[in-house]
């Protein structure tokens, strides 16, 4: 099976880890991966922020970048849920493809929950907002995570609650933006564990910003990392 | 009224208002979940409450001539208010008519949203809010923070201050050595309202509901004030938004089960009052019917905007919404809060026809798009999408006035265009980045963004080598 993978502006700027760590995975279950190089961005923070001008070149950019690709994988649920829900309604005429988010690309599309990962670590699991109310991909993390040799998943009190990074929100409202990411860093300290994972790099950005400025040292890995690890 | 991110910084630093919302709203979210959960057929309601309501919306001007044929033809008398102005005049007009110094009201948005009871006192009359809470919030010279529970923000010991300091100059002081009890409290306002419910001529209330059928409307409430204002006085005056129509009495069925599950979280509110015109014998024999636009058509004329006219101030959302749990309702400088409020405000003010101030055009943005208010609302206004159609709105009426904001995401836009030019844009900040990276972390500080997230968090630096780098140097 060949499929593209879409990395999202931020994984690839700032965390290009992610991005290893999904290729080593996917390749290691059979699959060829290809990563155009015309990519750049979902567009999402220019759609979200009300610059919707500006979100049209990016919209068309996509389109013609992954529009001939039969399979995309991403591993931003939260960017997923912006080509799945906007582009269309953005530029009708853009040719953009179906895109899984990975966890839904693993469960739905390979069929596999156990992907051969071993992490020997005590982890949270921090239910994105957009993964779980615009996409819905319900417990598939869980279960993808639960197949893991040697994790123990630690239980976040109050998980289903937004982590308050919400793009531009955290720097338009930062006062807000940083007492609900407070809130969840102080949850996610309750646990004790000493990795947090997530299937979106922006809200473990936010999250682990908060923490290391605390001096913590629960470590932020996105889930493709965990499964990846053997 | 300072913009939302201000107000919200201040209303951050109010801890004893955090633990008191912190307390409220998980308490009420867990109930309502509970109270939803055990209806196998809440998803249907919720698709019907927001057809019947978009229906209403598409013919809104016939249903509203078949209210005003139906309620005259009972005896009642009804009236049509542009805005605030003539609302409030038309009311103040209709109590002095009837030689009454004093009216007492039952708990309602839309008197709030036109201030009518600042319109009545500076005509010389005096208001008594009868609802519990707004009870509070008037003796306490305060402003509202909640839709439902105006009061959210006070703690039963602030009441009892209240009371004791502030009931002497409304009517009844409260009893000598009055506790911080719930019972106690609520002895307390029932003896000082009782007096007002006896003496009062005029009565004030909004409406929940107008049935167009029957020219009937209706007032969901808990606490049996209300039922003792639209019974006692001799003329009853109802302010009512265009948009709280339903064409029939089946229709009405779908929303008594949606909205005390998802205001209250009761499967019944304890009375509905309903009433049509006059009853001669029976009641107040005077009814009028005001009925508000005050921006609704403007809200009417966009597509995307409109669905918020559904809302049935359950207030379902701002109990669920992250944001409003940490700034309450007082931040957001209108009397509907939370992530309705952040939709419905700057539409009433008009951001469809023209540019609105700074206050108004800072509450689209007041939220992290999180989604919890659309799976809370009861009539499926998907908040969320219209937070971001009004964001659109805010930008383009700034169309033409350069800021730091639209520097740097035209300058995001032109980096995101082309691959090469994000390729050059991700080489140079992660130079720069290693340059100024300390601990393996970011510390930095600054104007504008750049100060607002190193405030308070860290940031791991842009990478040595970019994603796209790397892959261009292993796969090629």
């Amino acid at each position: 099976m060949r499929a593209a993978l879409f990395l999202t502006c931020l994984d690839d700027t700032l965390f290009p880890g992610v991005g290893k760590a999904t290729v080593t995975l996917l390749e290691r279950l059979g699959v060829a991966v290809d990563y155009p190089a015309g990519q750049t961005c979902c567009g999402q923070m220019h759609f979200n922020s009300g610059y919707r001008a500006a979100c049209m070149p990016l919209v068309r950019n996509f389109a013609d970048t992954f529009g001939g690709y039969d399979t995309v994988v991403t591993t931003s649920a939260s960017c997923a849920a912006m080509v799945r829900r906007h582009h269309r309604l953005i530029d009708p005429a853009a040719n953009t493809p179906q895109v899984h988010e990975l966890c839904e690309f693993l469960t739905d599309v390979l069929n596999v929950t156990d992907v051969g990962a071993r992490f020997p670590h005590t982890v949270a699991l921090h239910q994105t907002c957009h993964s779980m109310r615009l996409l819905g991909i319900g417990d598939r993390p869980r279960r993808l995570l639960s197949a893991v040799r040697g994790l123990e998943l630690r239980e976040l009190d109050r998980a289903a609650e937004c982590c308050g990074f919400g793009g531009t929100f955290s720097v338009k409202n930062p006062a807000v933006s940083s007492a609900m990411g407070s809130d969840k860093a102080d949850n996610v300290l309750a646990t004790g564990a000493h990795v947090l994972t997530s299937v979106d790099t922006s809200c473990l950005m936010h999250i682990g910003g908060l923490l290391s400025r605390r001096g913590s040292g629960t470590q932020i890995k996105h889930l493709a990392e965990i499964l990846a690890a053997t | 009224m300072p913009p939302f991110p201000v107000a919200a910084r201040t209303a951050l630093a109010d801890q004893q208002l955090r633990a008191n919302l912190g307390r409220a709203t998980t308490i009420i979210r867990e109930k309502r979940l509970r109270v939803t959960a055990e209806l196998p057929d809440w998803e249907l309601l919720r698709l019907a409450g927001a057809a019947i309501k978009d229906d209403v919306l598409a013919r809104l001007p016939d249903l509203l001539e078949q209210l005003e044929t139906e309620v005259t033809a009972a005896g009642g008398v009804v009236h049509w208010a542009r805005d605030a102005a003539e609302a409030n005049a038309i009311v103040t007009r209709l109590v002095r008519e009837h030689n009454s110094r004093e009216v007492i009201k039952v708990k309602s948005m839309a008197t709030q949203e036109i201030e009518l009871n600042a319109a009545l006192g500076q005509a010389g009359i005096d208001v008594w809010e009868t609802d519990l809470a707004e009870l509070i919030v008037q003796l306490g010279h305060d402003l509202p923070s909640h839709i439902l529970v105006p009061a959210i923000h006070r703690n039963r010991s602030e009441i009892r201050d209240i009371f004791r300091s502030e009931m002497a100059g409304a009517g009844r002081a409260a009893p000598p050595g009055l506790t911080d009890e719930p019972a106690a409290l609520a002895e307390a306002a029932r003896l000082h309202l009782r007096e007002k419910f006896l003496r009062a001529k005029v009565a004030i209330s909004g409406g929940n509901f107008a049935v167009a059928e029957t020219g009937s409307v209706v007032v969901v409430e808990s606490e049996g004030n209300g039922r003792m204002c639209l019974t006692l006085p001799e003329v009853l005056i109802t302010v009512l938004g265009v948009e709280k129509l339903v064409p029939t009495w089946q229709d009405l069925e779908v929303f008594l089960q949606l909205l005390p599950r998802s205001s209250t979280a009761e499967r019944m509110n304890p009375y509905t009052s309903i009433w049509t015109g006059v009853t001669p014998g029976d009641g107040p024999q005077q009814f009028h019917l005001v009925l508000l636009d005050n921006g609704r058509i403007g809200t009417l004329a966009d597509p995307v905007g409109r669905q918020a006219l559904r809302c049935i101030r359950c207030s379902a959302c701002l109990n669920v919404c992250p944001v409003y749990e940490r700034t309450g309702g007082k931040a957001y400088g209108s009397v509907y809060p939370g992530p309705i409020g952040a939709i419905l405000t700057p539409q009433l003010r008009g951001i469809n026809q023209h540019p609105v101030d700074e206050q108004t055009a800072s509450l689209p943005f007041a939220s992290s798009l999180c989604g919890a208010c659309f799976d809370a609302c009861p009539v499926r206004i998907d908040i969320p999408e219209l937070l971001v159609h009004l964001r659109a709105k805010v930008i383009d009426h700034k169309h033409g006035h350069p800021s730091g904001e639209r520097l740097l995401m035209t300058a995001a836009a032109a980096s995101f265009a082309r691959p090469g030019r994000l390729a050059t844009v991700q080489r140079i900040a992660g130079i720069g980045a290693r340059l100024l990276t300390r601990c393996g972390h970011l510390r930095l500080g600054g104007p504008g963004w750049l100060g607002a997230w190193f405030r308070s968090r860290d940031l791991v630096p842009p990478a040595r080598e970019s994603f796209r780098a790397w892959w261009r140097r292993n796969h090629r």
